[in-house]
């Protein structure tokens, strides 16, 4: 669904009425009527309804990508925050190779910054997993935090504006569901470019021609988005 | 047959005008929510920090995250400097304020959590709860936090024998004469007009107090156009 | 509380940046302020209402005047209270409750640096020797922590007082009716206002953000006022555990000297006009 202005609603607005609509997240039936149950974008697909949030925390699912940072080590894990209201836990049995209590640390320490996938999501909070190939520690580059609803523009469709970006600037960035991002790239000046262009994505995530926007403020720069075909591992998902 | 002291209003508002009302939102950047909202001269700050985890751990609930209020009124919003630190007036506002934002929000999604509102009022000029209420119903709204329906908040009035929604300052300290002033805070929610909080400082008829709980439907769908408009018109930065 | 917790990484970029470039990731040099907005009359209420932000920090400050009687040790001066909270709204550091030591300390530093200079007139707020005097309360709220509550802090309590409106005082019924045109008894030749320097990794920086001052070693808040044309030092605190080295010293010293040229007719501006 792309509009020149979606239309944002607001809890308890109607969003469409209708026995042969089906409110899905973000929505609630209020007898014919479908009702916003969040504040966000109103999204139709099909008869299905839902509100995709455009502001507030991130709420991690299952399958997400996360970047965070390792803040704590138990017996048989380490605690990451990410920015959620509770922190995540990794494993030991879900790294890439066989850690024992006393390489804890040596493995993963106090401070260290990862990727990893959401495995599960429980009351008591998230259980992670690095065991697939993409995720893992990482180090060197730098951290920026976006609001976690920019992301799926900040990756773009198919990872077009993450490419765009390393065209731009040579540097690779990771998007984590969370709204952290990885830059990182051959030298600080490319890295803070690359935030420099991520924050105009940010700052005009909804208007129409995004790309061709970016492009300009590219060159605006000072820089060049070569068209070199490049192939960039896709470890995010994509949404929307 | 006692004259009515308050026949005309001494500003140019009608008697069931709200006055002239501002709202934005997103205007603290570091909060997962926030707004601001005027009602002639009372300002209002809420801001939304949550859900986060709740510490002591005792105070957790397993089943659902909690809602937590604090309000409070800057030492400056009010001519006779009010000492900095919680005090017996501004507990029992966040109390009512916690109840009638309880009643729309859900948060059985997020256990062991809290959802911490914070109000606070850089310049009071009477309906200081009110407007404090009307800014964080947006607050939660820009928060993401889910909720089945809006809140809108009015002070309705009653001067001597008068009927008035949104009494100012001026208008609070009129009339001692008569039936001296009434002031009566209703919160209403946004679909089903339901009452969501109430109270009641002065005297009144039953006849009157059910035209009272009128105007005050009318007011309140006037504060929620300005609400939604608000959400609604955000701009990007403040996403 | 929670802790802001930073990634090594993080660390290690912002410092290495720093100390090869003199740069920070927000492209602002070491020793670049980020843009300063003033806003008046936030609230009529009170002798004045003034909104300072810098960058995204933010505070909203207020003086109030009352009535009281003068301490007996000095029964023809008035008497100056600052008080700044660390609003829990402003940041996810701020805890709800009684003041921590970082709003109290910030509220004592501000204070100093006031008094010391001598801005306040004390015996201008005398009204009738040994029995009335007027109270000055300078009261600041944190709206956003994006690092630097000092400078904005400090900033906004000088502009709250220079800005001031002097209540009326109504002899007969011993009250106060509203407010002059005037501004309260301030000696504005000695206007200082206050600068704090971090040193993060080998740098020294000023007005630091959110990050920067989670990592810097110490800080050093200077109060600089006017004298005769040439920075004179009215206050100063160093805050956190690391040690000022005596090269440190000389670059903040410069540094200072530097940014108190560079910025004080504009901050006089906000504070006077």
């Amino acid at each position: 669904m792309v509009n020149e202005k979606r239309q944002i609603v607001v809890p308890g607005e109607t969003i469409v009425s209708g026995n042969e609509f089906l409110p899905g997240d973000g929505a609630y039936r209020d007898g014919v009527e479908i009702v916003a149950n969040r504040y966000g974008i109103a999204n139709i697909i099909e008869k299905h309804v839902r509100v995709v949030p455009i502001s507030g925390a991130y709420y991690p699912r299952r399958g997400n990508t996360i970047i965070g940072t390792i803040v704590d080590i138990t017996f048989n894990g380490w605690l990451i925050d990410f920015g959620g209201a509770q922190n995540a836990f990794l494993p030991v049995s879900e790294v890439p190779r066989y850690v024992n209590k006393n390489e804890m640390r040596e493995f993963l320490d106090f401070g260290e910054s990862v990727i990893v996938k959401v495995w599960d999501v429980k009351s008591r909070g998230v259980d992670a997993s690095m065991k697939m190939r993409g995720f893992g520690k990482i180090d060197g580059g730098m951290i920026i935090s976006v609001s976690p609803n920019k992301v799926p523009r900040i990756i773009g469709k198919e990872g077009s504006m993450v490419k765009l970006i390393k065209s731009a600037t040579g540097c690779d960035v990771t998007v984590g569901q969370n709204g952290k991002i990885w830059i990182y790239g051959k030298n600080t000046d490319d890295e803070v470019n690359s935030k420099k262009i991520i924050e105009f994505i940010s700052k005009n995530v909804t208007i129409a021609g995004l790309t061709e926007k970016v492009e300009t403020f590219i060159k605006e720069m000072g820089l060049s988005a070569s068209k070199v075909e490049v192939v960039v591992e896709e470890v995010t998902e994509d949404k929307e | 047959m006692v004259e009515n002291l308050y026949t005309k209003r001494y500003s140019d508002r009608k008697m069931t005008e709200v006055r002239t009302m501002k709202a934005k939102v997103g205007v603290v950047p570091s909060a997962d929510g926030s707004a601001i909202f005027e009602t002639g001269r009372t300002k209002a700050i809420a801001v939304v920090r949550g859900p986060r985890t709740l510490h002591p751990q005792h105070m957790q609930n397993a089943e659902t995250g909690v809602l937590r209020v604090n309000y409070g009124m800057m030492p400056f919003s009010v001519e006779d400097r009010i000492r900095p630190g919680p005090n017996r007036r501004s507990e029992e506002i966040s109390k009512v304020t916690e109840w009638a934002l309880s009643s729309v929000i859900d948060l059985s999604g997020f256990p062991n959590t809290v959802v911490d509102v914070f109000i606070q009022i850089p310049q009071a000029d009477a309906g200081t709860r009110v407007a404090g209420i009307n800014a964080a119903a947006m607050a939660l709204a820009h928060a993401g936090i889910p909720m089945r329906e809006m809140v809108s908040a009015i002070g309705v009035g009653k001067i001597d024998k008068t009927l008035v929604v949104d009494l100012d300052k001026y208008e609070d300290s009129l009339f001692h004469d008569g039936e001296g002033s009434t002031d009566i805070p209703v919160v209403l929610t946004s679909r089903g007009k339901e009452i969501a909080l109430l109270q009641l400082d002065g005297k009144i008829s039953i006849p009157e107090f059910k035209e009272v709980v009128e105007m005050s439907k009318k007011a309140c769908g006037d504060i929620l156009k300005v609400q939604m408009d608000a959400l609604k018109n955000i701009s990007e930065e403040s996403k | 509380m929670s802790k802001y917790i930073m990634p090594n990484l993080q660390k290690k970029k912002i410092e290495s940046y720093l100390n090869e470039k003199g740069k920070r990731l927000d492209g602002r040099n070491h020793d670049e302020y980020r843009e300063i907005v003033v806003e008046e009359k936030i609230s009529e209420n009170s002798a004045s209402g003034i909104r300072v932000k810098i960058g995204n920090t933010e505070v909203l400050a207020g003086v109030h005047l009352g009535l009281a009687a003068p301490y007996p040790d000095s029964p023809n001066e008035g008497t100056f209270m600052t008080n700044a909270e660390l609003h829990p709204m402003a940041s996810q550091q701020f805890d709800i409750g009684r003041p921590g030591i970082n709003a109290i300390e910030l509220s004592r530093v501000i204070d100093r640096g006031i008094r010391e200079s001598g801005f306040i007139d004390f015996k201008g707020l005398c009204i009738k020797e040994g029995e009335k005097i007027w109270q000055v309360f300078v009261d600041i709220i944190a709206i956003n922590d994006d690092g630097n509550l000092f400078d904005a802090a400090g900033l906004a309590a000088i502009i709250a007082l220079g800005k001031a409106r002097m209540p009326i005082y109504n002899e007969k019924e011993d009250k106060i009716d509203g407010f002059s045109e005037d501004g309260i008894p301030l000696d504005k030749d000695v206007l200082s206002f206050s600068m704090t320097f971090h040193k993060v990794g080998d740098v020294i920086v000023a007005d630091v953000d959110k990050e920067e001052e989670a990592i810097s070693k110490f800080r050093l808040t200077i109060a600089v006022g006017d004298n005769n044309g040439e920075p004179r030092i009215t206050a100063m605190q160093k805050g956190k555990a690391g040690t000022i080295s005596s090269e440190d010293m000389e670059k903040i010293l410069k540094l200072a000297e530097d940014k108190w040229k560079e910025m004080f007719i504009k901050i006089k501006g906000y504070v006077f006009e």
